[in-house]
């Protein structure tokens, strides 16, 4: 109970601090805005090859916003210590962990939820028929990075070059995830929509495994 | 007059050592605070003070030996032991309110009444007028006493206070002396780490001094005590 408790007073306080500075929502919805209008340039948006590509430049986007919103995850905890203050108040370190994830799970959706309108008119690809399907990898995969995000983000947040730290540790660990998601986007993407599962499996159990992982290595995570 | 469930609470420290790397930040320390006890922590920069209070906080694992925490029925755990902090930095929101800041502490304590908590420190602290600004927006000095406050939320029994005046204006510091002083008289702990005699120092019954991880001196006696406070001996 308390963990349930604990971790909706840290998430009201992550959205009610992200909302009244809009640091990082705005900071990553026009980067995203500008890596999708550049790849449109790319590619001719009336041809079966956008299709085709649509998926793997929606993640790869996406990728992109998500290593600039989860640098700052921990590193803003830093600049008065209230990091500390966070571990001296709860029991549970883990509490934190999830408060943070569930905070930069919901930014990227948003994120992405609002990338969907722009992304379907300037790649030309009706998202419409497939929304439900989409949400529900857009979720699955961002969750992914979340998890695998927050927990690098607490370790390099107390590294040296901690700026270059997190992409080089996020990447590899993402790509798995990455690769689910963009067959399962590109599947329903297709002139002829379809589910891939597999990926979605896979997803899921990326998920569950980096999620248990995180509970039982957050403490140390934490630790100077 | 004692809150109630209060229980006086001493820290034992036992052959503490903490390494960064090759650097020695803490030697084969061991020290009993008693319960009750106002201690102050001399000693340079670098001498390890930071981290005595931060491995008594438990929020720096010591590279060897232990802190326990007593009082008269035995050990008692960190939560039981009802553990203030307050550190150089401020340890709060820059981006929320004063009464924001307290409130999100109280609750995550699981505080009975966390907003009547909140105001009666905030009352406590002079800055209930602006319970409802941005902490960003405050001075340095006012910052500090939302971080007194928010170390005061839980009705520590021990207080652990790395330079708690910093910041504070001559004012500030009677009144946090003040606070201080009504603390240790009803049996708080005190381990705090201070530079130079004022009238925070005023209050300590016993004063050690570190050195490059060591404690070199350690003292009740008032006239010892005062030295150590002023590195006359150093």
């Amino acid at each position: 109970m308390a963990l349930l408790s604990n971790t909706a007073v840290l998430l009201g306080k992550e959205l009610r601090t992200e909302f009244r500075s809009r640091e990082l929502l705005t900071t990553t919805v026009v980067f995203i805005l500008i890596v999708v209008v550049l790849f449109s340039f790319t590619f001719d948006p009336t041809s079966a090859e956008s299709r085709r590509f649509a998926g793997s430049l929606l993640w790869l986007a996406f990728l992109f916003a998500a290593s600039l919103m989860l640098q700052p995850c921990f590193l803003r905890e830093q600049n008065n210590d209230t990091l500390s203050a966070l571990r001296l108040s709860v029991s549970d370190p883990f509490t934190i962990f999830v408060a943070k994830l569930a905070a930069n799970t919901l930014f990227l959706l948003l994120t992405e939820l609002l990338m969907l309108p722009v992304f379907s008119i300037l790649f030309n690809v009706p998202i419409c028929p497939v929304f439900g399907r989409l949400v529900l990898v857009l979720f699955l995969g961002s969750l992914g990075v979340s998890i695998a995000g927050t927990a690098l983000s607490a370790v390099s947040a107390q590294a040296r070059m901690r700026e270059l730290l997190l992409p080089l540790l996020l990447l590899p660990l993402l790509t798995p995830v990455l690769v689910a998601s963009t067959q399962v986007t590109v599947g329903l993407l297709d002139a002829q929509p379809f589910m891939e599962w597999k990926g979605i499996e896979f997803l899921v159990v990326f998920d569950v495994v980096f999620f248990t992982a995180l509970w039982l290595l957050g403490e140390y995570l934490l630790e100077e | 007059m004692t809150a109630p469930g209060f229980s006086p609470t001493g820290i034992r420290f036992e052959n503490i050592e903490k390494r960064y790397g090759g650097l020695y930040a803490l030697r084969r320390v061991s020290l009993e605070v008693a319960a009750g006890e106002c201690v102050a922590l001399a000693g340079r920069n670098g001498s390890g003070k930071t981290t005595l209070l931060r491995i008594a906080a438990r929020l720096v694992r010591p590279s060897a030996g232990t802190v326990n925490f007593s009082n008269g029925g035995g050990n008692v755990n960190q939560a039981a032991a009802r553990m203030g902090f307050v550190a150089h930095a401020t340890m709060v929101y820059d981006e929320l309110t004063a009464e924001e800041n307290l409130l999100l502490f109280a609750k995550l304590q699981g505080i009975a009444e966390p907003a009547a908590r909140a105001e009666t420190l905030l009352r406590e602290v002079g800055l209930i007028e602006r319970r409802g600004s941005l902490v960003r927006t405050f001075s340095r000095g006012m910052r500090q006493r939302v971080a007194i406050a928010r170390a005061l939320l839980n009705d520590p029994t021990v207080l652990l206070l790395d330079e708690p005046a910093t910041g504070l204006d001559p004012q500030g510091v009677a009144w946090f002396a003040e606070t201080l002083r009504r603390l240790r008289d009803t049996g708080r702990t005190i381990l705090m780490s201070l530079h130079g005699e004022s009238e925070i120092s005023a209050l300590a019954t016993r004063a050690i001094r570190l050195d490059a991880g060591l404690v070199m001196a350690d003292t009740r006696s008032g006239a010892n005590l005062r030295s150590i406070l002023t590195f006359a001996d150093a």
